[in-house]
């Protein structure tokens, strides 16, 4: 008996030998847990010190009892997209991107029946009109082709028309349909020429009807974020902005399909021109018009018009009081007179917001633009503040600075790094949707130009801002890129022009609404910038 | 040669060892918010990484991989760590470490950026884990020093 005891004892004691050390680790994991959720702690309390609102946009409703009728002029490559926004997609198109594109597709499908409908269409090139008419002819409706932009602006079946032209013809169309008592949709950039900006105005104003510019990275979550992330100081006081366009291939540098195939005759080539110019049919100006002045803007109308009205979303801060700006053709020597690698350097003097430091160090911003069509490596914004730096991209990363006076304890006592993100936002997190195919597509998508995400899933951009023009129509409500953003868009884009085309300085006089080149006396806006 | 209370203890040693590894990562998951095998799955290399993709991509399965990570990691440090079911066990975590090795392959031409602190070629740590366990399922160290030696008693022949 005694023997037995004896085994089962050392038995009990080798078979538990290893629970003191179970023990050992349970008071281990513990310690290590409570250090690590401390420093959790810690930076939890810090974001919410800053207090910075990631909630998602309200959505707004595209549909409405009434089924609204609408119009296009401009059915090119824009003009297509924009026909997608609003639900009507080619059927070829369609097939293409359930082979490459699949998720792409999934978004377009999943996008909200606005309850509208294509009545009337209108291009110079009449295949462009025909296969315009293919995407938008449902349940035995089709719109009217129309010859000319008056006659489609004019026809009591339109309520509404979008302009998707070359800038040379963005107001005259714009001053037509208002005229006529329609609403416009309006690709940016919003004039060709300085006068114009004025007039249009004028006609919205007198019209109450509501205009769109085709901005559509304001509708993005990011900038949404950005745009709070400002207004709450985080950053302290911005003093320097840096923005940017890179693209390195042949769409990107608006060297778009001719459409040989095509007979001369399909394309109404008098009317291009009717009432500007006298120039023999030309199809580089036709459809790669973007790299001519006398029909585009080149990279400021293009792309520094998106550059600029994304920094204006966020920070509100209207026209520069002066621009300068330089550029060169050094990649794409085709015959075109716009440059491809382009600098404005604009300067905001009377900018203040809301600041850590004392007075007297809180005012003045420059904002600096450049751009190359012969490089696409991908550069996020950054916004420079004595507090801290924003980058935004897709995503939003912000450093505190080493200087900063609002979080001058936490560095001291080692809670932030100015190396290390204080705040970090991904949109786009936790949906795994690939729809980057291209690298000019890459580019769109970084500059918030392509989709955005609500709730995991995958919206287009271009959808939900246009959706935004017609519950404004719907509701009356003020759109989010309205005359008054545009008027803003428009002097910028012009004095960069300016500033490009003369390598002289442009004033703007904010009380007179006046513009001035330094050391030219009384100059001709309008034929400096088509010339 | 001989199994002998020398030899067995040290393999025990082992064995508690990988069992506190495997408890304490278990742990760490378990108590980490929001942890789930995503960011692991989803960088997968190699040929069978289309396979741990889909788990990744597809949120019920990644819910149900990641709560079977967690708790079979626990389960599976429990038992290598009292010696209880250490047969069993040994099994468990050497599979468990198959699928970890086929995740991210040490294979040639493969680079891991991320979570990777050494530079490996066809053997990794995981796959010496692994094969130290397939050894110890081979050896009763559980009756030995563990739980087992209650459970099923002590190995007569020693």
């Amino acid at each position: 008996m005694m023997g037995k005891n004896k085994i089962k004892r050392r038995d009990i004691l080798k078979g538990i030998v290893s629970l003191p050390f179970l023990g050992a680790l349970g008071w281990a994991a513990g310690r290590d847990y409570k250090i690590y959720n401390d420093s959790k702690k810690e930076k939890i309390d810090f974001l919410n010190k800053l207090d910075i609102d990631i909630t998602l946009p309200e959505e707004l409703q595209g549909t409405g009892p009434e089924k609204l009728s609408l119009g296009i002029v401009g059915i090119g490559i824009r003009g297509t997209q924009l026909l997608q926004a609003l639900g009507f997609m080619h059927p070829d198109e369609m097939k293409d991107w359930e082979q490459n594109q699949p998720q792409r597709l999934q978004a377009f499908l999943e996008q909200e029946d606005m309850n509208v409908r294509i009545t009337g269409v209108c291009d110079l090139f009449k295949h462009r009109t025909d296969l315009a008419v293919e995407s938008t002819s449902r349940n035995g409706h089709q719109p009217k082709v129309f010859n000319t932009y008056k006659e489609l602006c004019e026809s009591p079946e339109i309520d509404a028309v979008v302009i998707a032209t070359t800038d040379l013809w963005h107001v005259p169309i714009a001053l037509a349909a208002l005229k006529s008592g329609k609403h416009v949709y309006i690709e940016k950039p919003l004039t060709h020429k300085l006068s114009e900006v004025y007039k249009l105005r004028q006609a919205v104003q007198e019209s109450g009807k509501v205009l769109q510019l085709g901005h559509h990275q304001r509708q993005n979550q990011s900038f949404v974020t950005a745009q709070d992330i400002v207004n709450k100081g985080v950053l302290g006081h911005i003093n320097l902005v840096e923005t940017s366009t890179n693209r390195n291939d042949d769409n990107g540098a608006w060297q778009y399909n001719m459409y040989e195939e095509f007979p001369d005759e399909m394309i109404d080539w008098d009317q291009y021109i009717n009432g500007y110019y006298d120039i023999p049919f030309n199809r580089e100006y036709f459809f790669r018009w973007r790299k001519y002045w006398k029909f585009g803007s080149g990279l400021t109308g293009d792309l520094l018009s998106h550059a600029y009205d994304s920094i204006n979303c966020i920070l509100n801060m209207g026209i520069p009081k002066y621009m300068v700006a330089s550029g060169g053709i050094y990649t794409h020597r085709d015959g075109r007179v716009v440059p491809d690698v382009l600098q404005a350097t604009m300067e905001f003097p009377d900018y203040i917001r809301k600041f850590s430091q004392e007075k007297g160090k809180e005012k003045g911003m420059t904002l600096l633009y450049t751009a190359s069509l012969g490089n696409q490596f991908n550069r996020n914004t950054k916004f420079m503040g004595h507090d801290g730096t924003m980058e935004l991209g897709g995503d939003i990363y912000i450093y505190p600075d080493a200087q900063s006076t609002q979080y001058k304890e936490y560095l001291e006592n080692n809670s932030i790094q100015p190396e290390e993100p204080i705040f970090y936002f991904d949109p786009s997190s936790q949906s795994q949707i690939d729809i980057v195919t291209s690298a000019t597509t890459k580019y769109f998508a970084d500059k918030g130009l392509l989709m955005d995400f609500r709730n995991g899933r995958a919206v287009d951009v271009t959808h939900m801002h246009i959706k935004e023009w017609i519950n404004s129509i719907r509701t009356g409500r003020k759109p989010s890129c309205s005359i008054d953003e545009g008027f803003e868009e428009a002097i910028t884009c012009i004095m960069a022009t300016l500033a490009t085309k003369t390598g002289r300085r442009v004033e703007w006089d904010h009380e007179n609404e006046e513009m001035a080149i330094e050391g030219m006396r009384n100059p001709d806006f309008d034929e400096l910038l088509v010339i | 040669m001989q199994i002998t209370p020398n030899r067995l203890t040290w393999l025990s040693i082992l064995r508690m060892m990988i069992g506190w590894h495997f408890l304490y990562e278990g742990i760490v998951k378990i108590f980490s918010d929001n942890w789930t095998a995503y960011g692991y799955l989803i960088t997968s290399e190699g040929f069978l990484s289309s396979f741990f993709n889909s788990l990744a991509t597809n949120e019920g399965v990644l819910g149900f991989v990641s709560f079977l990570n967690q708790w079979g990691l626990v389960l599976i440090g429990l038992g290598l760590f009292l010696g209880v079911f250490t047969r069993i066990s040994c099994y468990a975590g050497a599979l468990l470490l198959l699928f970890y090795y086929l995740c991210h392959p040490p294979f040639i031409g493969i680079d891991y950026t991320f979570g990777v602190e050494g530079n490996y070629l066809f053997i990794d740590k995981n796959l010496i884990e692994l094969i130290t366990l397939i050894v110890l399922s081979l050896f009763p160290t559980g009756k030995h020093l563990g739980l087992d030696r209650l459970i099923f008693g002590p190995i007569k022949s020693l």
